[in-house]
């Protein structure tokens, strides 16, 4: 366990090194996600009343078009040079780099909806009328739904031909529960209509059965030729 | 040099049975039956397509066969991944890090601990640990010395070297050389696909042909006209 | 079993056929909805067969990860693609029956929606095996399925939770089935399964006989007369001479 340990570290301190060099990267994906959440300001008028219970949508929308153009970048780095066979001869467990990336992802995602957030709440004028404090685990558990399938199935979509499409047309339909778990916590913490007790459980068990799941199964995909 | 290959060094290190591999309809390897000693220098010939890259990617676990068993040290090439490096025409190194952050980095992964055996590497292929530079921004001789360095970081019994010296000038191919032949002396095997056999002349211990995905021949000598290599 | 396929297949239309008779000339006409409501013999036992298919299809596809066994992968294949026909069927109907009774398209009660991303998962999957040049597809198109099994439950308790939050109406016969529309709609029910095993059956063995139609090429290709002829290699294996 502790070489699993070292190898996430190892992994995840590179990945970070490596994105604060190139800050360019970054520093796009920034730009991108302000234009994206202007342009969802253009096309739904925000009027303070009724926005409450759309902007739960809007938002996490929003977070996955951000989310899918980072997670495209995952391995990026990784097929360069075929750096990947140098981790498939290694005896290192895989689940380590699995682990690394997906942490990095999420911390890289994080970072985008922290930056979108903010633009939104000044936009839309929002202001929680349930319990705000919830959407911190919403947040969370949430990105990491996302996140974790996302980073597993950027590696599937390694081997396919049009990858850059593949990982959001395989990522939607599984993320569905997913998806309407974050948007119905999130509106009902907005409009505070109703307890969003259950879809953060729901969110939690999503996240620790597809966890399990792309830790069980990365192993045979990173592999796989 | 027919006396360099006359004791045998006991058991092969690598033994392969029937191996075929094919991609879709494509047979790149067709029955390949071999045994490889321990402690040589082998050096895989044979025109484009032959096979050569495949049967090293198939030794080093890259390529699973489609029928036939590998054994490496009497084990399945996954489990034997400690005692062998890989080196393949792509450097299998960051670009974006110095030489010195790349291998770091991989002795993590092969649970290499410390900077000094890092630097020691890649003294011993000639090169400078100092170098802050990016290996995106290396010459190819450079880069292709560093990947080398990779390979062996963790010191491997077995060497598996795919077109080492391509792009890379004769000076510094003549200096992969030596340390090769030197490791070879020290009782490693080495196993090197190449197009430029005639660097090797004098220094490997036997030369493997390979032709439509068999091994065609195996000789001690580079053979003055390779069409002859059947004929023997 | 070649010679058995054309009886079945016969035997399976007049079964279909048997239960078309029966949902639409025997059984009697609903109360509210009127004739239009005999879509439902037909929308439901899809709904079934399609479920049974994918289920089918996981079981293939675990039984392939773990032995590798190349015929679970020709019935993942079989299955995924004629489960989705019979999800679209489903899906297709609904509608259908939907707008002369309710006046609405659509609605996003629980059986129809969790249909809407079963199908969604299921064409992705056929997607993958498509767009996947690797070798290994099958297992990632495996992997795939499990993942999709692994979501149904958490699909299906989502939209139930949201539904009994927000109440729509349900496009269905509501509950419980009138005693005197049961073997109208149990004879469907029956007779969609068989016609669905059957198809996928075929679709296994031309899946069966495409692999073999391949194998036969890559075994040409192995036995090429362009090769050195493979008996007069020298069979020194041990090194040098």
């Amino acid at each position: 366990m502790s070489s699993l340990r070292s190898i996430t570290l190892a992994t995840l301190t590179k990945d970070i090194r490596l994105e604060w060099r190139s800050r360019d990267a970054i520093n796009s994906m920034l730009f991108f996600s302000l234009l994206v959440v202007v342009i969802f300001s253009f096309s739904f008028d925000p009027v303070a009343e009724e926005s409450r219970h759309i902007v739960g949508g809007l938002v996490w929308i929003a977070f996955l078009f951000a989310a899918v153009v980072a997670l495209n970048q995952t391995w990026a780095r990784e097929t360069r040079n075929q750096v990947l066979d140098a981790y498939r001869v290694s005896p290192a467990p895989a689940n380590g780099l699995f682990l690394a990336k997906v942490l990095g992802n999420f911390i890289f995602v994080s970072l985008l909806e922290a930056l979108m957030t903010p633009l939104f709440i000044i936009f839309y004028n929002l202001r929680a009328l349930g319990p705000a404090w919830q959407l911190i685990p919403i947040a969370i558990f949430g990105t990491w739904a996302l996140v974790v399938n996302g980073t597993f199935f950027a590696a599937m979509s390694l081997r396919m031909r049009s990858r850059e499409i593949m990982l959001p047309l395989l990522l939607f339909p599984i993320s569905i529960p997913a998806l309407m778990g974050m948007v119905q916590a999130t509106t009902a913490v907005l409009t505070g209509e109703e307890s969003a007790r259950f879809w953060i459980v729901l969110l939690l068990t999503y996240d620790v059965v597809f966890t399990t799941a792309c830790l069980a199964l990365f192993e045979a995909i990173l592999h796989a030729e | 040099m027919t006396n360099l290959a006359t004791a045998p060094t006991g058991a092969p290190i690598v033994v392969v049975n029937g191996l075929i591999k094919q991609f879709g309809r494509f047979a790149a390897l067709r029955g390949v039956d071999a045994e490889f000693d321990a402690g040589k220098f082998h050096v895989i010939l044979g025109d484009n397509g032959a096979g050569k890259t495949t049967l090293l990617r198939a030794l080093a676990g890259l390529a699973h066969p489609t029928r036939g068993t590998i054994s490496i040290l009497e084990k399945n090439p996954h489990d034997a991944c400690r005692e062998v490096g890989y080196m393949a025409h792509p450097s299998l190194l960051y670009d974006e890090m110095s030489g010195m952050e790349n291998l770091r980095y991989f002795a993590r992964l092969y649970d290499v601990s410390g900077d000094s055996r890092c630097e020691q590497v890649i003294r011993a292929v000639g090169l400078n640990p100092e170098l802050a530079r990016p290996v995106g921004q290396y010459s190819q001789g450079m880069r292709q010395r560093m990947s080398l360095a990779r390979a062996i970081l963790h010191d491997p019994k077995i060497l598996l070297l795919d077109e080492p010296f391509s792009n890379v000038d004769v000076h510094s191919a003549r200096e992969m050389v030596g340390l090769l032949q030197g490791m070879r002396d020290e009782g490693k095997t080495i196993f090197v696909v190449t197009h430029q056999a005639a660097l090797l002349e004098g220094v490997a211990d036997e030369f493997v042909w390979m032709q439509a995905g068999q091994i065609v021949d195996r000789t001690f000598e580079l053979a003055p006209d390779p069409s002859q290599a059947g004929t023997r | 079993m070649k010679r058995a396929f054309p009886i079945l297949a016969v035997l399976a239309t007049l079964f279909v056929a048997y239960g078309f008779y029966l949902g639409l000339f025997v059984a009697p006409t609903e109360r509210t909805m009127g004739d239009v409501q005999r879509i439902f013999y037909f929308h439901a036992p899809s709904g079934w067969t399609a479920f049974w298919l994918f289920f089918a299809n996981l079981i293939a596809s675990v039984v392939y990860l773990i032995w590798r066994n190349a015929k679970a992968d020709a019935l993942a294949v079989a299955s995924a693609e004629v489960g989705v026909v019979f999800c679209t069927v489903v899906l297709v109907t609904g509608p259908l029956w939907a707008r002369p009774v309710w006046g609405i398209w659509w609605t996003w009660d629980l059986r129809l929606t969790s249909t809407l991303v079963l199908w969604l998962i299921y064409v992705s999957y056929l997607v993958l095996r498509r767009f996947s040049d690797s070798a290994q597809t099958p297992v990632l198109a495996a992997v795939l399925a499990i993942f999709g099994a692994l979501d149904v439950p958490l699909v299906y308790f989502s939209i139930w939770f949201f539904r009994t939050q927000h109440p729509q109406p349900v496009i269905g016969n509501g509950g419980s089935l009138d005693p005197s529309m049961r073997p109208a709609f149990w004879t469907n029910v029956a007779a969609f399964s068989c016609y669905g095993a059957l198809l996928c059956w075929a679709r296994y063995r031309v899946e069966l006989m495409h692999r073999e139609v391949e194998e036969g090429h890559a075994l040409a290709s192995l036995l090429d007369e362009n090769s050195p002829d493979v008996e007069a290699r020298p069979a020194h294996r041990g090194g040098p001479r």
